[in-house]
């Protein structure tokens, strides 16, 4: 279970709306390598994860996952909440506006609503962690790409907070590789998915 | 917006706690690692004292301690996302 805490893992203030941002930056809400998908994806690979202190891990990055989605939308809120109709037309954002007003929705920047399709839970802890690392690489280039097209220091701020967060889960997730290969026997490794024992 | 120092002392809560989440995520892969072990304790109680100096004065932060005395708080002040709650 989970208790919420009332504060932010790392504080958002920004000062100035700005809707094309925003449009951009909600891929890491409910977009491809999101942080939707990454905290659905390692809390739902837990359960079939054989090494127990592996499976400790993926709960508390899962956790840490849920609290940088809440991040990215505090950055999106703070974003889009004083637009003017004005603004949301010139800035692009009337599509997305005619669907959600100024409410959070987890999509893509394409648009492409979140799907359980962006990840997979494979219940082989070897095939897991390998994905596990590949999305956190992949969710540190989302945040590359946002640093690119974004010049407020304080959108710049947060975001390099959790791109620095990818690069620290990436290590955890390699270590827990190694933990789960040393659990295997080095005769038939590749031979045998720990988690579904028919021999 | 924020009561006096309490903009301060949240900060406090938020640098502690990150501490003790990198470290948690640390001692997950190296749980044998004494000194990481030996931060962790000293972190862990350094929070506690923040979070018990938070409550007396702005509120509870975490949802199993809201704190009671001044009746029910808990979802009164603005919630963590909103400017008011960050500057």
């Amino acid at each position: 279970m989970w208790e919420y805490e009332k504060r932010l893992q790392y504080p958002v203030n920004i000062k100035r709306p700005d809707a094309k941002a925003a449009k951009i930056i909600i891929s890491q809400y409910g977009g491809p390598d999101g942080e939707l998908g990454a905290s659905l994806r390692y809390l739902s690979q837990r359960f079939a994860m054989p090494n127990d202190r592996v499976a400790g891990l993926l709960t508390d990055i899962g956790t840490e996952e849920l609290a940088h989605l809440e991040i990215i939308g505090a950055i999106l809120y703070q974003l889009t909440s004083d637009l003017t109709p004005e603004q949301i037309i010139k800035e692009g954002f009337d599509t997305y506006f005619v669907d959600h007003t100024l409410g959070v929705y987890p999509q893509a920047a394409s648009g492409v609503p979140y799907t359980a399709a962006f990840m997979q839970s494979k219940g082989d802890p070897i095939a897991d962690l390998v994905e596990d690392m590949a999305a956190e690489q992949k969710a540190r280039v989302t945040y590359d790409n946002i640093l690119n097209l974004v010049d407020d220091p304080d959108i710049i701020d947060p975001i390099r907070y959790l791109r620095e967060r990818e690069i620290v889960h990436f290590q955890r997730f390699g270590e827990a590789l190694g933990m789960v290969r040393d659990d295997l026997n080095s005769k038939n490794y590749y031979a045998y998915n720990p988690a579904f024992k028919k021999q | 917006m924020m009561k006096n120092g309490e903009g301060a002392l949240m900060r406090r809560i938020t640098e502690v706690s990150f501490a003790l989440d990198e470290l948690r995520l640390f001692l997950d892969t190296h749980p044998d690692c004494t000194e990481a072990l030996n931060a962790f304790a000293i972190k862990e109680e350094k929070r506690e004292q923040l979070l018990d100096e938070y409550a007396r004065k702005y509120g509870g932060v975490e949802g199993y301690r809201p704190g009671t005395e001044n009746g029910w708080e808990w979802n009164a002040a603005p919630m963590p996302w909103k400017k008011e709650a960050n500057g």
